[in-house]
């Protein structure tokens, strides 16, 4: 039958001919539609459940529209409450921390095994910095709780160098909170990310380091002129796509570490809808703080596309 | 670094021996970093609690104590853990690797009349998402997934993110394979199962690198629908456990002056510490073999992800 339809594929075909074509595809329908259908409840059905952002959901009514409307009531408490204007901030502000230092220590890394010549300690770095990236959040917590502790590593270390005089309590004082996350995030994901920008390395032209040579360029100008402009585009990209996940600070560093002492600069918003959500068990306020956060990271995602077609012209190329 | 620039300006020798031996030093400094962390809580982990309670463990334990695992490994909670940790790692990643490479394979035949459709509907996941609480209802309320062992399997089955690694490599195969089973009378299930699935063996210990991982790693889902059922408990969570209690004898420390009082010999930061080792030793242990697999599919990802 398929190679019947495969022998005329540029003859039209009415609607018989068209039904023949479903006919002898049936087996691969077979093979997608099911998870086709799995998807679609575990993806799209749930946000069926955003229209209870716009009541007072109680779910203990068997019918969802017992539940009374309040219009945009959920939104307007939200909007009304300095602890959500601070879960806001910190959402901003860890996410960019982590942007920024993420960014610049892939970079940074990529660059220096770049230049190494010795293969077998190239693949040693890779292979210990790419380490952390499997490990579990709850483990990298745990291990943080470690070096962190007021008698931890980073306070002797501190301490023996004299930066600090008596141990910083690092876990418990808000103001360190957002800088341990980006620190905790580079140590974790340095490595990681980093093999991207090192894959786009190794396709720059040897040639252009050959002529750079030629022209009396050191290592560092090497790197400044040829290295740098080579992975430009990649950042280019890479920068945009991070657009949309401006609001993606992460979760469970923030839950994890979160204690009481340091909430107000914890929380972003996953860990408040967690809070409210879950825990309060006042779902339709959780429902709308997460409707809000992927409503604004979906117009992010295309704001980022218009920037990237206006670049594609210029930049990218 | 502005040191050795201005070595440059004067020899470019000197410059070209030099940075290599600051760069190593660098290198090897990053690999202390990350190693540290590791090394300093299994230390931990194999310190006498009341002693470690004075802190300033390094890389070495300072009073040794294997009493951590050993109440550890005699609790039964431990195993139980360990069994469903293992158990949801391995169907996950069975159940993975069969329906993402299925529906690969589907979406890469260019003939297929649904497969724009479908390729759409499957990318739009990966940007869009309903949010915490509509998942929660969903799976909890509607679907009774809740204190059961499926919460760990059924919604884990598939991941959107591989499909699209797996295709894009089942695009690169050859397109002859597929015409010339055909013609031998092959149907696509057969094509799939006997041609294709093997054909992608390195794509698949990637993907299932991945999804292994992810799975042996995730402690929310037990913390969200099954906290209440301890014989459903994963390693990661009898570890997230310990994390919130220790944190708040650490707090108790640090506001009483009495912590050493306080304590009792079996301290909860070397059990924890032990627990953070022994969920991580097998990651550990299989990371070395499986690093060749995963850089491959990370590049194969970016490419069209």
């Amino acid at each position: 039958m398929s190679q019947m339809v495969q022998a005329k594929p540029k003859k039209r075909g009415g609607i018989g001919e068209f039904f023949s074509k479903l006919w002898s595809q049936k087996q691969l329908m077979l093979m997608s539609v099911p998870i086709a259908i799995y998807v679609f409840i575990f993806s799209y059905a749930p946000m069926w459940g955003w229209i209870t952002a716009f009541m007072k959901y109680n779910p203990k009514n068997k019918n969802l529209f017992d539940n009374p409307w309040v219009g945009w009531d959920n939104f307007k408490w939200l909007f009304n409450r300095q602890e959500w204007l601070g879960v806001l901030r910190n959402t901003l502000a860890m996410s960019l921390i982590n942007l920024v230092f993420g960014t610049v220590s892939a970079i940074l890394l990529a660059v220096l095994l770049n230049e190494v010549v010795t293969k077998a300690f190239k693949r040693t770095v890779q292979t210990v910095t790419y380490l952390p990236h499997f490990l579990s959040l709850v483990i990298v917590v745990s291990m943080a709780q470690n070096i962190f502790a007021s008698d931890g590593a980073v306070n002797q270390l501190l301490l023996s160098l004299h930066i600090i005089k008596e141990p910083v309590f690092w876990l418990g004082e808000g103001k360190y909170f957002w800088w341990l996350v980006g620190a905790i995030n580079v140590w974790k994901e340095v490595g990681w990310n980093s093999i991207i920008y090192i894959s786009t390395m190794t396709s720059i032209d040897p040639s252009l380091y050959e002529a750079a040579s030629i022209d009396g360029a050191g290592r560092f100008q090497k790197i400044l002129h040829v290295t740098l402009p080579g992975i430009k585009s990649t950042f280019v990209v890479l920068l945009i796509m991070n657009i949309g996940h401006l609001l993606e600070a992460g979760f469970e560093i923030q839950y994890l570490m979160g204690q009481n002492l340091v909430i107000d600069w914890s929380q972003t918003i996953d860990v408040f809808v967690m809070k409210y959500g879950i825990s309060k068990m006042q779902y339709s306020v959780g429902v709308a703080a997460g409707m809000f956060k992927s409503v604004v990271s979906i117009l992010l995602l295309f704001l980022a596309n218009f920037i990237a077609k206006k670049l594609d012209e210029d930049t990218l190329i | 670094m502005t040191d050795t620039n201005l070595t440059y300006k004067k020899s470019k020798r000197r410059q070209d021996i030099v940075f290599p031996i600051v760069n190593a030093i660098l290198l090897i400094i990053l690999m202390f970093v990350t190693l540290y962390p590791v090394l300093n809580t299994v230390a931990i982990s194999f310190n006498d609690g009341t002693d470690a309670l004075r802190g300033g463990i390094g890389l070495w334990p300072r009073v040794w104590s294997f009493k951590s695992y050993e109440s550890l490994l005699s609790d039964p909670a431990t195993y139980q853990a360990a069994w469903i940790s293992v158990s949801r790692t391995v169907i996950t990643t069975i159940l993975n690797l069969v329906l993402t490479s299925m529906l690969a394979f589907t979406l890469s035949r260019k003939e297929y009349v649904l497969r724009h459709f479908l390729t759409t509907m499957m990318v739009l996941t990966m940007y869009v998402n309903a949010g915490l609480i509509p998942n929660y209802l969903l799976i909890s309320k509607t679907l009774n997934l809740s204190k059961t062992y499926w919460v760990y399997i059924i919604p884990t089955m598939f991941s959107c993110f591989n499909m699209i690694v797996l295709r894009t490599y089942i695009s690169g195969l050859p397109e002859a394979l597929v015409e010339s089973a055909r013609i031998d009378g092959a149907g696509d299930f057969r094509i799939f199962w006997q041609i294709i699935f093997p054909l992608c063996k390195p794509v698949l210990a990637t993907v299932a690198l991945f999804v292994a991982v992810g799975s042996w790693n995730q402690w929310f889902d037990t913390h969200l629908y099954n906290a209440g059922k301890p014989y459903l408990h994963t390693l990661q969570y009898l570890l997230k456990m310990k994390l919130a209690t220790t944190q708040a004898s650490a707090n108790a420390a640090k506001s009483t002056a009495d912590a050493m009082t306080s304590t009792t010999q079996m301290t909860p930061i070397t059990i924890r510490c032990a627990i953070t080792v022994v969920s991580a030793v097998p990651i550990l242990i299989v990371y070395p073999f499986l690093q060749r697999y995963f850089v491959t599919g990370m590049v194969l990802g970016s490419v069209k992800g």
